[in-house]
Order: structure tokens, then sequence, then C-alpha cells
């Protein structure tokens, strides 16, 4: 097969949405578990995510809107929330769809025989009552603000299917039944999944018959199967972006896409190192520091620099914090004023007959974190920093270096779930082995703006004590924020309705069509 | 002999159990558990709830008995259940009944590197043997370089070098996968030729890899062979050169090559990594360097004591192969 169209066949076709077609996309990852609670992966979550329904959705502007939720109601105090289900919605097997569904998925979540990930969410029910067929309703202990979002596709299971049973040994892992606007027909381990469209999705058929996930584990080799027309869309590489996919081939044939993903990188310090418990030093790695530089170099520009935990352009994003610009002199000033001074004439800081010499770890097998910890090694050489680089597999990683808090500092990534709410990674309480706040960060005022972000639902308050614990941590520096990348999908230009949003592009994917004329995957009988 | 073989096959067991406890032991001393894939990083993972399943997957318990409770399982030959989210039993990833031989990842595996070692012999042998007989002429130069080449290439840049001008420049052979979307709607002709085309890049890569090794133990144990005495003798008697070669010399020279060949068994599920990768490949090497990564204890454990077995049986098929073109060696046991 190979890509036929030229720029002026897909502009002659008429932009009119017709049913019919398929769209490949190209997966380094094969998903494990197709039931969203037992799955860890983002391959599944991400296969799953079309099969399954939640409660509630994130619109285009992270605001929550309803899925399988009309509506519903949120008491004074915040801590009952009252869902009313819609009418006539059914499960692919035909089954009606009722809030003991909802029930069912959430006892099933809390029960300790489910391997889940995400129970905590649903452990702070204190509970959950079925009203009637279309309603459902949830009690809290305090008020908690990431309680509506928890209640999207992840919880809830078709009861008919599955009471009684062993959820992880149930066939449905494999085999889904579920409310989302695509259904599994087909999956070859290693190879692909075929998923074809719900008739009966509640917002009606979408136009692409067939959504294909296509396994192919090397990225070069995904690359090259892109050129040949077997795939329609990856995500791309900073370097695929703008080099590769920069010539009349993939401009007449391929659309590309770009929009802040929803993950930052940064620089961690080891706040119990003797060093960097000073925040001048912090301080002054951050004016060493050329974030622009990193974008530039290691993104091909495609990110932007990041001064806290959230993406710019969200509403938990405060643009008003402290900022370090590039400024070699003001960082050597404070690291004279913590003592650090090159005494002996080497070249390298000293203070108490130590030369400043630390390392940078990060886990291996992610070439675009060793370049930036190469360049940030270049930068600090030039203040008489030196610097060393360590990579280790993932697993040791994170066994034996993150967990025991043996490290300098850590060059690593989050990904951020569209919830402000971060308490596992900034709360003082969470400082113990194997717990997110691994760097021992310790504030008070932070861990109380922390609590009150979760208790309350107002978004003008939540909004108020997430930019302050923003302003603290711009100036405490506990970590450097380094940048949050873009992420950078491409898609076949014949597939049309694709409009881009905060929140990425697969949101619409119902609405995605390819019109009649370009039509290129025939049903298989 | 059928004496000899029981004994042999008595003796594979205490082999297979000391192979298996190392290995188990060693899995375990690699850092992370897991788990770890599910809940490391995870700002939804609390203590409470790494703890809950670790017990559920009998992690918190002391390494031994761990070990006692897979081999109660496994002399009923039963591999487990899958680490991993799926938890499907471990044979069923290996070799999943439900799908058609042709999806089973190590029937895949093994057909591939079957078929590879034939291809190689096929050619290793004619050259090891021609290269032996025209010793230092520029033939046996040129073969060795080309043969060495194929070596020294780093096998995952020779396969992408191969797809970006047979797949997409010429657009000859496509460059992914086993079959092709529209491999279900083929007759039976078609089908084999889809599959054909896809396997053509992947087993010339694994073939040219492969040819140094072979065609070189042939060439040496040919030149071995020709200079005993009785091949000097065939020829005094004035046999043509071709019957002295074919008939004399090859049975003999061959006799290394058959237990290279019998070592080669294991290679067969084991070696896939790089190019089940590269081509994409749904195969032995790609779930086991998975299982690897996400230390799928029982995963690893079952391809480990599979390829462990089919090692034992290499062996012994290659012994076998040696009795059989040895008498010799018949008669002295």
């Amino acid at each position: 097969m190979s890509v036929s169209e030229t720029a002026v066949d897909l502009q002659a076709a008429t932009d009119q949405p017709a049913y019919g077609d398929a769209v490949i996309e190209g997966v380094i990852g094969e998903p494990s578990n197709l039931i969203p609670m037992l799955a860890s992966d983002s391959a599944s979550h991400n296969v799953s995510g079309l099969i399954f329904s939640g409660l509630v959705k994130y619109d285009t502007d992270l605001s929550v809107i309803g899925d399988l939720a009309e509506s519903w109601d949120i008491s004074k105090d915040g801590l009952v929330i009252t869902f009313h289900l819609r009418k006539g919605v059914t499960w692919t097997d035909g089954a009606e769809f009722t809030a003991e569904d909802v029930m069912f998925g959430y006892k099933t979540i809390i029960d300790e025989k489910t391997p889940s990930a995400y129970k905590e969410d649903f452990l702070q029910v204190k509970k959950a009552e079925v009203l009637d067929k279309r309603t459902f309703r949830v009690t809290y202990d305090k008020p908690f603000a990431p309680a509506l979002t928890s209640w999207t596709s992840l919880v809830i299971l078709p009861k008919h299917l599955l009471e009684g049973k062993d959820i992880t040994k149930s066939d449905l892992v494999r085999n889904p039944v579920g409310l989302g606007h695509y259904k599994l027909s087909k999956w070859v381990s290693g190879q692909e999944l075929v998923l074809e469209s719900n008739k009966d999705y509640f917002e009606g058929r979408p136009y692409i018959d067939r959504y294909i996930y296509k396994v192919i584990p090397d990225p070069a080799t995904m690359f090259l199967v892109l050129k040949t027309g077997e795939v329609d869309t990856m995500g791309l590489t900073p370097i695929q972006y703008t080099k590769q996919t920069d010539n009349a081939f993939f401009k007449n044939n391929f659309r590309k896409y770009r929009y802040p993903a929803f993950s930052y990188t940064h620089l961690a310090f080891n706040q119990k190192h003797p060093w960097f418990s000073d925040k001048r030093v912090r301080q002054a790695m951050s004016y060493a520091i050329d974030k622009n530089e990193i974008v530039d170099v290691v993104l091909f520009g495609l990110g932007s620099p990041a001064t806290g935990p959230y993406v710019p352009n969200t509403w938990p994003y405060n643009p008003n914090v402290k900022k370090y610009d590039y400024n070699p002199e003001k960082a050597k000033e404070l690291l004279k004023e913590a003592g650090w001074e090159d005494r002996d004439g080497d070249g390298i800081l000293d203070k108490d007959g130590k030369p400043f010499s630390f390392t940078i770890l990060t886990n291996a097998g992610n070439n675009l974190r060793k370049n930036t910890a190469t360049i940030i090694q270049s930068r600090l050489e030039k203040i008489g920093v030196k610097v060393e680089i360590r990579t280790v597999e993932w697993s040791t990683f994170v066994n034996q270096f993150i967990d025991k808090k043996r490290f300098e500092a850590v060059l690593l990534g989050w990904s951020i779930g569209l919830d402000a709410d971060q308490y596992d990674i900034w709360h003082s309480s969470k400082t113990k082995e194997k717990e997110l706040n691994f760097i021992s960060f310790s504030n008070p005022e932070v861990d109380q703006l922390l609590e009150k972000g979760r208790r309350t639902f107002n978004l003008d308050e939540r909004k108020k004590a997430y930019f302050r614990i923003q302003e603290i941590l711009a100036d405490e520096v506990p970590y450097i924020f380094l940048y949050v990348p873009d992420a950078t999908p491409i898609v076949h230009a014949r597939i049309k309705g694709i409009k881009p949003t905060a929140i990425g592009i697969s949101y619409n994917l119902p609405k995605w069509y390819v019109p009649k004329p370009l039509q290129r995957h025939t049903m298989v009988p | 002999m059928l004496k000899y073989l029981l004994k042999r096959m008595l003796e594979m067991i205490p082999t297979l159990f000391g192979i298996t406890l190392i290995s188990f032991f060693i899995i375990h001393l690699a850092p992370g558990k897991p788990t770890d894939a599910l809940s490391e990083m995870n700002p939804k993972m609390t203590p409470e709830a790494r703890e809950r399943l670790e017990k559920l997957y009998n992690l918190d318990k002391p390494i031994i008995v761990q070990y006692g409770m897979w081999l109660k399982r496994i002399v009923k030959l039963d591999f487990g259940e899958s680490f991993s989210m799926d938890r499907r039993p471990v044979m069923q990833k290996i070799w999943d009944t439900k799908q058609p031989l042709l999806d089973r990842r190590l029937f895949i595996t093994f057909m591939l590197n079957l078929i590879a070692m034939i291809i190689i012999l096929m050619i290793a042998i004619p050259i090891g043997i021609s290269s032996a007989t025209h010793q230092n002429t520029l033939y046996d130069k040129i073969t060795t370089t080309t043969v060495f080449l194929g070596f020294a290439m780093p096998s995952f840049w020779l396969a992408l070098l191969l797809m970006m001008f047979f797949g997409v420049y010429l657009d000859w052979l496509p460059i992914s996968g086993l079959k092709s979307m529209k491999y279900a709607s083929l007759p039976l002709w078609g089908k084999m030729l889809d599959l054909g085309r896809h396997l053509v890049l992947p087993l010339f890569v694994i073939a040219f890899g492969g040819l140094a090794g072979d065609s070189r133990y042939m060439r040496s144990s040919m030149l071995e062979v020709i200079r005993q005495d009785y091949v000097t003798v065939a020829r005094a008697k004035g046999l043509p050169e071709r019957t002295v070669i074919y008939r004399h010399a090859f049975r003999n020279a061959l006799l290394p090559l058959i237990t290279l060949v019998g070592l080669s068994v294991p290679g067969l599920i084991g070696g896939s990594v790089i190019f089940e990768n590269i081509f994409s490949i749904p195969g032995m090497g790609q779930l086991f360097f998975n299982g690897v990564m996400t230390r799928d204890y029982s995963l690893i454990m079952a391809i480990l004591t599979i390829g462990a077995f089919l090692t034992l049986i290499g062996n012994l098929l290659a012994d076998i192969g040696y009795m059989l073109a040895d008498p010799r060696i018949r008669t002295e046991r």
C-alpha cells in the first residue's frame, strides 16, 4: 500500500462528513488490561478510554462536564455529591446502564482483593447509595475537591457481567464490554487491536468505523511505517517534528499538531543534602541554568520554560511567580554569600576545603533527559560547579536511589493529572520511603495550602491556594522547573474534523471523519 | 544406545532443577518488583496500597518459600499467572491456544529462527567447503570478507537501511509485522505470499548475521579433514576431487557443525530481541524483553525454563546426531 493522495486530491474532496474508513495509530507498547481500574500503563488507558465512559469528563477548557451523568448537585458543605444519570444508555452487549453499575464499580475498586492503583480517591468516600435507577449519591467525610473528577471512566463496570466473579480473571480484561464510542473487535497480542465503532453510542455513531492500534515497538521503524502509509497517526519526537517531516511529502499527506503536554521536567535537589539545604545555593543554580537554551536545543523549541508544577494556560497556573532569567553573575554572587568561593584557584568553587561537585542522576533510556543534563553540566561548569551525570536503569533508579534517598540531584519528569491537587508530591507527610516527596521538601505553609486546596470545591479559593504554593516553590526552589514539552502528534491529512485544544486532539474522536472520496480502508467482511 | 539415552535424560532433571533455582534467585536479586510498574511514581499509589499488592502476589514471603511455591506448580507443568496487569496464565502468553498457530509467540519465533537456520546452513556449508578447497585464493578472501561483514554489521542498522530502501524508497516490501491489513480477506495463496513478503527482510537480516559462524566452522573443519591421511589415500587412489571432498571428507567435517547446530537450539527462542523489536514481530524475544523490564517473574521464569529445557534437548540431539554420524562414538559407549 502506498500513499497516493496528492495535495490536489485532498483538497478537491468535498469536506462532507461520511461514515467509514479506519484510522491506524502506531503505538510502542501494547495495553495490558482493558478494565481501566486495573490498568496502570498509558497504552491501556488510551484504548480503554475509547471503550468506557465515566460519569463526568473534562471539557476542552479543563472544566468538568457531564458524560454518563446528565447533571450533579454538590451539597453546600461539599460533602455530598448526587449524580443524575442519562436515560437510555446501553452497554455494548445491549444491557441497560443504571446506577447499580456505578455502585458495582465503586464496590469493586475499594475491594481489598482488587489490585487497583487508583482506589485511594474512593476510600475517601464514607457512604455510597443508589437512590433509584438513575440517581447515585456519594458522601465524603471531609470535603474532597478531586472527588468529582475521580468519577471519570475509571470506575464504572457492567454489573450484569461481573457480579460474583474475580474481576482480575474475568474475560472482560481482554474482551471488554463498555459504554464508549468504540468496542473491541479483535486483539492479537503484540500485533494489533482493532476497535469497531459503537453504532449505538449515546452521543451518536462515530464517523470512523474502525480505530486500529498497530504495535510497533521500535520508534525508528514506526516513523518508516508512517512514511509507507500503513500508519495514519503517531507521536513525533522533536527532531522528527522539526526536521524529518519538513518536506513536501509530509506537507501534502499529513497534518502536524502541537500543544503543551500535561507533564514537566525538573531538576530536584535532595533537601537533606547539606549543600542543597541552603536556599541561596538552589537559587544560584536556577540563575545559572538557561531554560530557553534547553527548550531550544533539546526540544528544538517544541516546549516552553516551566515556572512551577502546572502547565501554562490552565487554571491553576500562576504566571506571576519569581522568575530566574539566565544570570551567571548573580549565581556566583549568591554562591559567594553562601560561602562558596574558588580559594585554591583550580576553577572549582570550594567551601571548608571541599570542591563544589555533585552528580545529577537520571534514568537511562531517555535521551531528552540526558541531553538536558549535559547542557546543565556545561552551564554550571561556567560558574565553577563540577557536575557528573549518571544514568541508571529505571527500576534500579527508583529502588536503589530515589526510594533510599541516595542522590544529590535528580533529573526527572512528572505527568500531571488534570486536577490541580499535588498533595502527594509536596506535602511534608509524604517523605517516607516509596512516597513521592522523595526530596524531603517541607514547608508548613505549603502543607496547609495543600490541605485547603483539596478541601474546597470553590474554584477561586482553590486557585488562591495553588497560586500561593507556586510562589513559595519559586522562592524556595526545591525543584528547578525546567520545561513543559509539547505533545506533537501527526495525523494523515485525509482525516478531517480534528480541532486541537488545550487537552489535545483526541477528545472529539467520534467527530473525526474521512470524506467518501478519500476513504482508504474498506470493511473486511 | 537406549540405555544411554535414558541415562542422559535422567541426568537432565537435576541440571534443570539447578538452572531454575539459580535463575529464580538471580531474578529476585535484580532491584525492583513486578508491582513497581503499577506503583512507581504514581501519585495515586500509597504505601498501604503497595503492601496490599505485594501480599496479593505473595511477594512478601521469603524467596525460598516463593521458589518452593513455584516449584510445586511447575511439576504440574503450571507456569502460573503473569505478574503484569492482565494476569493471564504465562503459558497462554507464550502459546495462546485461542489464536491461530501463526499468531502464537513461541511458534512465530521458533519457525522464524528455524527457517533462518536452514537458510544459513544451506549457504554456509557450501561456502565453508569451497573456501577450504580454494584456501587463500581471491574467492576465499571475498567470501571471508562478506560473511564477516554480516557478522560485524549491527543488525538494527542493517535492518533500518534495508527497510528504508526496500520499504520506503522502492515500496516493494512491507517493513513491519507479519501480515498486512487485508490478510484476512486473502485466499490461501495470497496469505502465503503476504506472509512471505513480510518475512524477506527479517530472514535476510538474521541469516546474513549468522553466516560467519557456521561457514568459518565448516571451513576450518574441512581444512583439518582434508589434511588427514585417509584423504591423501583417497586422492592417491586416483579418485576424482569431487568424490574425495563430498563423499569422504564431507561427512567427517560435518561433525563439529552438528554440535554447533544442536547448541543453537535454545537461541531459537532467546536471541530474537533485537530484530523482533525492529520488525515489530510479536515473538518470544519481544515478550521476554517486556517481561524483564517489568520484572514479570513468572513470565521470565517460564521462558528461562523452556529455554533451559530446549538447551538440554539440543545437547542431547547433538550427541545423537554425532553418534549417527560417527560409528566410533557408538561403539565406545
